[in-house]
């Protein structure tokens, strides 16, 4: 891998490498350009022919090289309801390892629709939320996406309905296998008139690039995969990065300051090497490309404030962190006679799309989501979250047990939460995390519409689990959501830079040689699935930042 | 095996604990875990962490969490050895709750006037289990029950996959479709 001197000026620091730092550091460094990634994680098995294991008690209690998300009590972090609560300790957590998020994700590869780049004209707004129309129509993003699917991997069926965004192209890999669960979601289906499909997945089914075919291994969704088909960023972009000899990548580099000069330009990143005994390393760069995901991406620029940015670096409008959007779930279960074996294949199994769009007067509340089939996978989360009717322990658990494990399907359902202003992450005025630095604060209670939609969704999987033919259903109990995966909006997009963060190509409106790419750079928050989305926004910028770059308009 | 690829071994099989930590402590690791593959295999009764007194009464606690009936329980699977091992690993923030717990128990025990938990009448085990399982002590013996039932069977417990087979789950590689009763 080439190695470069912090000393020496690159011409792009990416901080992060997951869904869209991987994309930068590929594109950017394809167009000829020097480029060094920062990841806070560990290396992985990145570069290793011989991948992850399916171990579970390993992976759930991984040592400190082999972890592959954010542990809440180092990359610590706290969570409150609202300003007037004092927040208590979090356990938000993301990826945190080369490739970031896209190692473990469950891989769903969902385009935006058309009408999620400007549901404020579609729909108009809606009091008490941050409706926006994004800066960018389905339109010009199309090709991106193409670009984006193709470019990684992605198996899926392109089907002509409203429920789904035209595609210029089709899929590059047929679609995963339908489960049985899925084969019981079409069952439904064909009762109740609803549409069906296996999920678009950033999984390979056929050889590809010189990869290999997914094996259905089963515990996937959390897990490494140990056949490098999930099309993540560390098998599927990075490794091009670095056969460019343009791209450095430095794992166990934990940016905490974005640095910059009087004129308010950056200069390059500052970070503790954790295999250094901590030691803090300044590298230079004419442009920082910023890709940390949806919470510490903000949490950076806070960090990074200065006498300068007062407020946070690129904050003028004051909504860095702010309206952060959160997944939300609600489904529920049911029993069926014979076993459906759920722990073989992709953990999340086919999808059910008809509720995708909004149907405000149908349904009485605005927004709707992705339902998608599932059941058991891992022994370990199954024992200990316990059955459904029965003790924990003894002769009746274990009972339960044996007659749930493999006649069990669950709906689990993602649904978009509103952006509200305060919603948002921020820095903790008391906790500090590891390494002394103020720890991450969430703040966070669902829109009153947001928590009809879960109990739309939960009421809509029992009806749905009964067509199907299950001899017992049970609905999950509902909850608001305590941030965790699919974070955004807490850098919105916008023209306006009294109220976005970051201009169309994603550059910061207050400092011209800052890009912001990634989850926190939504509007709306789309029905749920972002990756694809960030994955293509970060196509899109990257072309534009190394245009711009060769004429000169970012100084390089 | 040599003394390297042992202690390769040992060192993978060691989860939830930093690699300064296992450089610092390996003496002792190794030490602990001979002595406890020694209980699995029931030739002794040392363990790593418990007393063979205390072995003896987790392992009949175990025993009533996931009890033996038509398919093997937590005692089949050698769940002991399992949580033995936990205890001194990944599960070590739990050592003081257990170490509390047991003693706890053994002042109810002594004041029934009985000899030992495990030398109680199934029916009195559960009964005493039922008084103290909102326990701290007791949710973690649950808890690592569970996990030595259901982890892969180099961790200790599931011996012979006797967890997976009770619940239909297939360890295997790769799977072909059909995987269910549906998708056929």
């Amino acid at each position: 891998m080439q190695k470069y001197n912090p000393s020496d000026e690159v011409d792009f620091v990416v901080i992060g490498s997951g869904a869209a730092g991987g994309v930068m550091a590929r594109q950017l460094s394809q167009a000829g350009f020097s480029v060094v990634v920062l990841e806070q994680g560990g290396w992985g098995a990145f570069g290793h022919e011989q991948d992850y294991s399916k171990d579970e008690l390993s992976n759930r209690y991984p040592a400190d090289v082999d972890k592959l998300i954010s542990d809440p009590v180092v990359q610590r972090n706290t969570f409150r309801r609202n300003a007037s609560e004092k927040a208590t300790p979090g356990g938000h957590n993301y990826g945190c390892v080369v490739g970031g998020g896209t190692v473990t994700y469950g891989a769903s590869s969902w385009r935006h629709l058309p009408w999620e780049f400007n549901e404020a004209s579609v729909f108009g707004g809606m009091a008490g939320t941050g409706i926006a129309d994004w800066p960018v129509s389905y339109e010009e993003m199309e090709r991106y996406y193409t670009l984006a699917e193709w470019e990684l991997g992605i198996s899926g069926e392109r089907v002509d309905t409203p429920f789904m965004a035209p595609m210029s192209k089709p899929y590059p890999l047929p679609p995963q296998p339908i489960k049985s669960s899925g084969a019981l979601a079409k069952l439904a289906a064909g009762k109740l008139g609803l549409t069906v499909i296996p999920n678009v997945a950033a999984i390979i089914t056929e050889p590809y690039k010189g990869r290999g075919a997914c094996i259905n291994c089963g515990m996937c969704s959390g897990y490494g995969c140990q056949t490098k088909s999930r099309s993540s960023s560390a098998v599927a972009l990075l490794p091009d990065a670095v056969a460019t000899g343009k791209c450095e990548i430095r794992a166990n580099c934990y940016v905490r300051e974005i640095s910059t000069d009087r004129s308010g330009k950056v200069t390059g990143a500052l970070y503790i090497d954790k295999t250094a005994n901590n030691r803090e390393v300044f590298q230079k760069a004419k442009v920082v490309v910023l890709s940390a995901n949806g919470t510490e991406t903000p949490r950076l620029l806070l960090l990074s404030k200065s006498a300068r940015f007062a407020n946070g670096l690129a904050n003028s409008s004051g909504v860095v962190g702010k309206y952060l959007m959160s997944g939300n779930g609600g489904g529920a279960s049911g029993l069926f006679e014979h076993p459906l074996n759920e722990f073989k294949g992709c953990v999340t199994g086919a999808a059910i799309l008809d509720f995708v769009p909004n149907d405000v007067k149908g349904r009485g509340f605005y927004g709707g989501g992705r339902m998608t089939a599932r059941g058991f996978t891992s022994p370990i989360a199954y024992g200990l979250g316990g059955v459904h009717g029965a003790p924990t322990w003894g002769v009746d658990y274990k009972k339960a047990l044996i007659e749930q494990a493999n006649r069990k399907m669950s709906l689990s359902n993602f649904i978009s939460q509103m952006p509200i202003e305060t919603n948002c992450v921020d820095l903790d005025p008391d906790v500090k995390d590891a390494w002394g630095l103020p720890a991450m604060r969430i703040t966070s209670t669902s829109h009153p519409n947001d928590m009809k939609a879960v109990e739309f969704f939960r009421d809509k999987s029992v009806e749905i689990l009964k067509a199907a033919g299950a001899k017992e259903v049970w609905a999950d109990a509902i909850s608001d959501s305590r941030g965790g995966a699919h974070s955004r909006g807490t850098c919105r997009m916008g023209n306006d830079p009294r109220t976005s963060v970051v201009n169309k190509f994603h550059r910061a409106h207050d400092v011209p040689n800052l890009f912001v790419i990634d989850g926190s750079s939504f509007v709306t928050g789309g029905r749920n699935h972002p990756t694809m989305t960030i994955s293509a926004l970060a196509f899109r910028a990257a072309e534009h930042l190394a245009a711009a770059a060769k004429t000169g308009n970012v100084k390089i | 095996m040599s003394e390297d690829s042992r202690r390769q071994f040992l060192i993978q099989s060691m989860t939830g604990v930093s690699a300064a930590w296992l450089a610092t402590s390996w003496p002792e690791i190794a030490a602990a875990a001979e002595s406890s593959w020694g209980a699995y295999n029931g030739s002794s009764t040392q363990f790593a962490f418990f007393t063979s007194a205390q072995g003896a009464t987790v392992e009949a606690m175990a025993a009533q969490i996931i009890p033996t009936t038509d398919t093997p329980g937590a005692r089949e699977a050698q769940v002991i050895g399992f949580i033995d091992t936990a205890l001194m690993t990944f599960a070590a923030g739990q050592q003081a709750a257990v170490k509390a717990g047991l003693q706890d128990l053994d002042r109810r025990i002594s004041a029934m006037g009985a000899a030992s938990f495990a030398s109680l009448g199934s029916a009195q085990q559960i009964a005493m289990l039922t008084s103290i399982q909102t326990t701290p002590f007791f949710r973690a013996i649950r808890d690592l029950t569970v996990m030595g039932m259901f982890a892969a069977p180099q961790h200790g417990g599931n011996f012979n996959k006797v967890g997976w087979k009770m619940i239909g789950f297939d360890d295997s590689l790769n799977f072909h479709t059909p995987f269910g009763a549906y998708d056929v």
